[in-house]
């Protein structure tokens, strides 16, 4: 419980001095909960911004739920294909750099498992992480006249984002893992790992999402860039050449974060042990430092950007 | 009642919001603002205008108590949505303070959240999800819900297949079942048929009684059935902040000069004359360029005058349609039948029983067959006004009657 005091002499009206301070409740007033809305930054005062992005988390799990439920039943009835949408799109990169390779058109360095299944995987994985990346932009994007007129837990529209990229990759890899019993024995005690693998593959989407948010939010120069720069990263990650044995790029493809990652995903999903898994494990955890920054900055910076957005 | 004795439930101190005219430059300021958020800056950077940038709301106080209704009026740009925005922690503000002490529910978007491939039972759920209510506390109230929209037979069809008004009516239903401390209303009840208006009506009168209220409306007729209190939001001048609505309903008309009316002409008719005197002030007069004329304060006992010179051999009447402040025809006069193309008239006009505010007059001159009125060959729409002003006023109805 909270009461407010107020400042005993305000010299400016714009220097409001606050001072909030946990006692019982006053007499006669059975609010609980009181806001003080004023021009100061949230920043200001820690306890209460963390403390709100902690409990707007928790109570905006159900709304994550529920709009998450509304968004993959919405997405997929309409169509015929349905769920296999989720795989279309790998499918055909895969058989277009299959063609590339086997027609000599791109020589490829060995990969170590044949070339197909190295794509496939690859596609598939980075699928996932792509997917994690664009999300955060696009469910704020779509949420904009909801945002700009109803207060809600702004949380929830990120985890509502993340459990239907959850949703998605799970379908992804259960067709990638049928797939690959199909047509080969890819399969070992590793594979039990991969659930591992696409969280640190969501999380470092995420993480490198919710960054872009903001300015994205602002700005759509930022969604109208991400698509090449998705592309061009992709080139720079093991995801359909294999890490360059020397040179300049095996120095960029070693320092991409994204790398290890990637590479972790892939060889558990082919049923192998992760050479990368350790660096993969500490890419983890700055990205679970980036998140919580990230998500600090995303709080921090909404009430300022719906006032521009004007939904 | 309200309870005036008790804290305040909303507190607004020295409130203000500044917006950017410019596009590019408002997202720059954004980026701007944005870092100094991250950083942690005090507010007080927000208190100048920067270039391009304009006072939305300027220095705004008011209380608001519980179990009063507060009425929030003012003309398009006045700052009511912006406030209500602020009010509901969706922006900050630029200078001042607000303190609100308990749960804040808006009846704003009605059907927030709605996806139209959905069923109308699937957007319940979402909706109400948006608005905070659990899954447990929708499914308790779900028949109640959909039986309030009268759409028990299209719960399990596609949104997309609703009516725009079938969907509002879903919407107003489940935002309805909030129960929060402060309920902030705006242009809600603009919606639905009539039936469905005072469904609605009756719904926030309900839900009134425990909560406080602010109310946006441009319908005065609302403002003055609902509200136990209005604040007038005005661009220039000091807000206007009474518990007599009725008063803060009349300056806000004041606020309106009226608008050039507009202007009809048959062709079998010529008018070579046509003027109107009310109290020897001439405010109407063709040929002469008619010109919106705004009479200021009028006597209850006028004498008009009106001289027409119309060429045409048929049997006329001259009438005046008056609307009320809301625009709304409260009143006819109508003349004798007159034949000749050159008539003088002179008549004493009882305005006794108008209340106060401004009226709008329109002309009209008709054909007149069998005392009946047939072909329109001349209208003159809100052809000029007067406001009356009446001490024992009360209220924003057009006609005030005492019991002798």
């Amino acid at each position: 419980m909270m009461s407010i005091k107020r400042a005993a002499s305000v010299s400016s009206p714009l220097r409001m001095h606050l001072h909030f301070h946990k006692s019982k409740p006053l007499s006669g007033s059975q609010h609980s909960d009181i806001k003080i809305y004023s021009p100061d930054s949230a920043l200001r005062k820690p306890h209460l911004l963390f403390a709100g992005m902690w409990s707007d988390a928790l109570s905006g799990r159900g709304l994550a739920w529920r709009l998450a439920v509304r968004d993959i039943s919405a997405q997929y009835r309409q169509t015929a294909l349905g769920f296999l949408w989720l795989i279309i799109l790998p499918l055909f990169n895969t058989l277009a750099w299959i063609f590339l390779q086997s027609s000599g058109v791109v020589q490829v360095a060995e990969t170590g498992i044949p070339y197909p299944v190295y794509v496939f995987t690859g596609t598939m994985v980075w699928a996932i992480f792509s997917e994690a990346f664009n999300m955060p932009l696009q469910v704020v994007t779509a949420a904009k006249p909801m945002l700009a007129k109803i207060n809600f837990p702004r949380e929830a529209l990120l985890l509502s984002g993340i459990l239907q990229v959850l949703f998605n990759s799970a379908i992804k890899i259960i067709i990638c893992l049928g797939a690959l019993l199909f047509f080969g024995s890819f399969f070992g005690w590793h594979s039990m790992l991969i659930p591992f693998g696409v969280l640190a593959l969501i999380l470092t989407g995420t993480a490198l999402g919710i960054l872009l948010t903001p300015l994205g939010l602002l700005y759509s120069d930022i969604s109208k860039a991400l698509p090449l720069a998705m592309q061009f990263l992709m080139y720079l990650t093991p995801v359909v050449f294999p890490i360059p044995a020397a040179g300049f790029a095996r120095t960029v493809f070693l320092w991409n974060p994204l790398t290890p990652v990637v590479m972790t995903a892939r060889d558990w999903l082919i049923g192998q042990p992760a050479a990368f898994a350790w660096s993969a494990l500490w890419v983890c955890i700055a990205m679970l430092v980036l998140l919580i920054f990230v998500w600090t900055v995303f709080k921090l910076s909404l009430p300022i950007l719906i006032e521009r957005m004007n939904a | 009642m309200p309870d005036v004795m008790s804290e305040a439930v909303i507190k607004v101190e020295q409130l203000s919001k500044k917006y950017c005219r410019d596009l590019k430059r408002s997202l720059l300021y954004g980026l701007g603002d944005m870092g100094r958020e991250l950083l942690g800056a005090d507010g007080a950077y927000r208190e100048n205008l920067r270039d391009k940038e304009f006072w939305a709301l300027n220095d705004i106080n008011f209380e608001v108590h519980k179990g009063e209704c507060l009425g929030l009026i003012g003309r398009n740009g006045a700052g009511k949505s912006t406030l209500l925005k602020i009010l509901n922690g969706l922006i900050k503000p630029d200078t001042g303070k607000v303190t609100i002490k308990g749960r804040v529910g808006a009846l704003i978007e009605l059907g927030a959240g709605f996806n139209p491939i959905l069923t109308g039972r699937e957007n319940v759920y979402v909706n109400g999800a948006v608005l905070g209510f659990s899954k447990k506390e929708i499914d308790a109230i779900f028949d109640e819900i959909v039986a309030f929209a009268e759409l028990e037979d299209f719960i399990d069809s596609p949104v997309q297949y609703y009516s725009s008004g079938m969907k509002v009516r879903l919407g107003f239903a489940v935002a309805s079942q909030m129960k929060p401390d402060v309920l902030l209303i705006d242009e809600v009840l603009a919606v639905g048929d009539i039936a469905f208006k005072t469904k609605c009506f009756n719904r926030i009168s309900d839900i009134l009684e425990n909560t406080c209220v602010i109310f946006v409306s441009h319908s005065m007729s609302q403002i003055q059935k609902i509200c136990s209190r209005a604040l007038l939001l005005n661009k220039s001048e000091d807000i206007i902040d009474s518990v007599d609505v009725g008063n803060v309903i009349n300056t806000y008309h004041s606020l309106f000069k009226g608008e050039k009316g507009k202007y009809h002409l048959s062709e079998v008719l010529t008018i070579n004359k046509l003027s109107i005197a009310i109290e020897d002030r001439l405010i109407y007069d063709i040929p002469a360029v008619p010109e919106n004329s705004n009479l200021e304060t009028l006597n209850s006992l006028c004498t008009l005058h009106f001289n027409a010179q119309l060429d045409l051999q048929e049997d006329l009447i001259l009438f005046f349609t008056i609307e009320d402040p809301e625009q709304q025809k409260s009143l006819q006069i109508f003349s004798p039948v007159f034949k000749s193309n050159l008539i003088y008239y002179r008549s004493e006009l009882d305005f006794s029983e108008l209340n106060t505010g401004r009226f709008t007059v329109s002309i009209h001159v008709s054909v007149v067959k069998g005392g009946q009125r047939k072909i329109m060959l001349f209208e003159h729409k809100n052809a000029f006004s007067f406001l009356i002003n009446r001490p024992d006023s009360y209220g924003i109805a057009p006609i005030l009657k005492q019991l002798k």
